[in-house]
């Protein structure tokens, strides 16, 4: 019997994806194959992934991540190893809203990176899947594109799109044994957020956010808030007439 | 970015810049950036001012936890510096390997275990954690990497093993496991009502038993206590319990004031010594609880409250040293302070591996004490007066406030580490006890 997993994690050297990787690992038995645009800072996560339980093997590939072409080529490959277990796209970078609002290249960026990026990868990745009709793809959405905020809404907007795709697919994909999750981390303690803890905001831990999401893939959950907090707090939010809502400056 | 730091005595709150450290970055220490000076700072557990530097840099090391390499033969654990003590433990008890070597807080980073060059319960058996570390990597301010360990070149391993972080910035370890059948513990639980007692079963167990510490009860003028002893037990012990829970109490807020005072300490110390007399005998027991009960509470520091607490802790050497203990135990049951934690334990003869490792041949002291300012610290100058005149030492990693002569008499060797010292690093302790 094939008891071991093979895993497929997008943008790995992000705090919250190589996390999550680790709670995988730890388990033992597990292959893990890492896709980030930066081989050199993806090998070392490797290695710990390798150290950190028994029997593991762990890969590496670098690539650019707005490459319909080479999206298409991973996900056949990755496929012909055998079936996917699971598909953790993590991928993501939070640009300086203002930064976005001078400049139309950085907006574009934003929501290449954030948004169209990980459908590209999901729509290959669950493309592959469904020969082998099993599996459990999560995407890393935000509570930013809960709603639209004057303070990030390029991000936001971005990771709105992910969650209509992770809609989308989870519809698509309702009879079948494949799960996809729509993970909603809030503001976490990563090297991403770096600038926010300088302004003093308080984060969660990647370790926990980690935590919660790779709960959530296991019992195949559509959505979770990481931490869970976050599902009441954004509930307030999305639910705030208009009229309240603009005169907030969030 | 400049935050307030405070180490687990919480005795102080000064603004530090800090900078958290990569674990993929390439190599080499980014640059000061201004700071006078820049110190290690991992999990911030020791007690003191060894991991702080108010007014300068601190590197924060608890990003650069990645393990690199698992030999599963020889049971060679390669990892970097940020990587947790209790991480280690939980992940290779199942795996049939532990740390050698543990202190009583599993929450510390393996560069800080080898800054202080800390012990457990199995000194006499196993050494301190440096005797364990078969090679490590020394990153430098002047841009040069150093790689060391007991058999190349060792002087630069026997100035960094316990060198209080001073030689530079440790950025990976080898260590060597040790082979388990499992997490689980055969203990034996013994109370006893004075001293004397105490030095007989530390005598008696040294060759029957890996792990031996005792409670004493700091108020008791003859020195009561509960003597545990343990060995590494079967995969599965015959009575089975439960898997520990994680971490399931905490002191969610400081309170104004110390939880710990008089009125507390007496009826505590009373109930804790007869429920485990009333309780002791042989058993099974999880390494979490036994090697460390304390983290069963988080931020239990803080029940000292706003004002924090020092630890008091020494080795004396075994000719005169149980008169010294029984010195500073009558003397400390007769000023009023002490807490809960008040820990006994001899240590091996076996040579320490570095030019300021604390463990030394003979008894080690433990114990808390609220800080009450001005008494306290007098109550600390007549125990270093003991201390001192026995020929013993004060614990770096648990200090505060040790005069420097005391330092320098405790450690004759000191001024050898000088030369290895990276001149870009300085902590509130070096300054201290050092001068710079």
């Amino acid at each position: 019997m094939n008891t071991r997993k093979r895993i497929v994690v997008i943008g790995a050297t992000s705090a919250i994806a190589h996390q999550c990787s680790r709670l995988w690992a730890e388990e033992g038995h597990c292959d893990f194959l890492l896709v980030s645009r930066d081989a050199g800072r993806a090998e070392p996560l490797a290695a710990d992934l390798r150290a950190r339980g028994a029997d593991n093997t762990a890969s590496t590939v670098a690539m650019g991540f707005d490459d319909a072409d080479a999206i298409a080529a991973l996900a056949r490959d990755a496929a012909n190893g055998g079936p996917i277990d699971i598909v953790l796209i993590a991928h993501g970078s939070l640009p300086r809203q203002q930064d976005c609002q001078d400049d139309l290249s950085a907006t574009k960026d934003a929501l290449v990176t954030n948004g169209l990026s990980p459908a590209l990868f999901a729509e290959a990745f669950i493309g592959v899947m469904q020969g082998a009709d099993r599996g459990h793809l999560c995407l890393i959405g935000s509570v930013a594109g809960d709603r639209g905020r004057k303070s990030n809404y390029v991000y936001g907007a971005a990771k709105g799109l992910v969650e209509r795709y992770a809609q989308g697919l989870q519809h698509r994909l309702a009879g079948t044994c494949i799960k996809v999750t729509l993970a909603k981390p809030g503001p976490t303690d990563t090297p991403m957020t770096a600038h926010l803890k300088q302004e003093g905001a308080k984060l969660a831990s990647a370790e926990v956010v980690a935590r919660e999401i790779v709960k959530a893939i296991a019992a195949g959950r559509p959505v979770v808030y990481a931490p869970g907090k976050w599902a009441l707090i954004m509930l307030v939010i999305r639910g705030l007439p208009r009229a309240v809502f603009h005169k907030l400056n969030i | 970015m400049v935050t307030r730091v405070s180490s687990w005595g919480r005795l102080s709150a000064e603004p530090h810049q800090t900078l958290a450290l990569d674990g993929t970055a390439a190599a080499g220490l980014p640059a000061l950036d201004g700071s006078p000076s820049a110190l290690p700072h991992g999990m911030g557990r020791s007690y003191g001012d060894v991991c702080l530097n108010p007014g300068g840099l601190l590197w924060m090391t608890r990003a650069m936890d990645h393990w690199l390499h698992f030999d599963t033969e020889g049971g060679l654990l390669t990892c970097q510096a940020g990587a947790l003590l209790g991480d280690i433990q939980r992940l290779m008890a199942p795996r049939g390997w532990m740390l050698p070597v543990t202190p009583g807080t599993q929450f510390v980073t393996v560069g800080g275990a080898i800054a202080n060059d800390v012990h457990g319960k199995n000194h006499h058996m196993a050494g301190s954690f440096g005797d364990h570390v078969r090679s490590l990597t020394l990153w430098r301010t002047d841009g040069s990497t150093i790689v060391c360990g007991p058999e190349h070149q060792a002087d630069w391993f026997r100035a960094t093993v316990g060198g209080l972080g001073l030689t530079g910035l440790v950025t990976q370890a080898t260590l060597q496991l040790r082979r388990v059948a499992g997490p689980w513990l055969a203990t034996e639980t013994i109370a006893f009502d004075h001293l004397a007692r105490f030095h007989e079963l530390a005598a008696d167990s040294e060759a029957g038993w890996e792990y031996t510490v005792a409670w004493i009860d700091c108020l008791d003028k003859r020195g009561r206590g509960i003597f545990m002893r343990a060995n590494h037990g079967n995969a599965t012990p015959g009575a089975p319990e439960a898997q520990p829970r994680r971490q399931r109490l905490a002191m969610p807020v400081t309170p104004p004031l110390s939880l710990v005072n008089g009125a507390s300490l007496r009826p505590f110390n009373t109930l804790y010594y007869h429920l485990h007399r009333l309780r002791g005998g042989k058993a099974n027991s999880h390494y979490l609880p036994f090697f460390y009960p304390l983290d069963g509470i988080a931020n239990w520091n803080r029940m000292y409250g706003p004002r924090g607490f020092y630890q008091y802790q020494c080795a004396v050497p075994f000719e005169n040293g149980a008169q010294a203990i029984e010195a500073m135990l009558a003397r400390i049951a007769s000023s009023g302070q002490g807490s809960f934690l008040a820990v006994l334990k001899t240590f091996g003869h076996r040579p320490s591996p570095g030019l300021l490792s604390f463990a030394r041949p003979g008894i080690t002291l433990a114990l808390d004490f609220p800080n009450k300012g001005e008494k306290t610290l007098r109550l600390f100058d007549a125990l270093d007066d003991i201390v001192g005149a026995a020929g013993g030492r004060i614990y770096p990693a648990k200090d505060a406030r040790m005069p420097a002569h005391l330092f320098q008499s405790g450690y004759p060797q000191w001024a050898q580490l000088l030369p290895y010292r990276d001149p870009g690093i300085s902590s509130a302790m070096s300054r201290r006890l050092m001068g710079s």
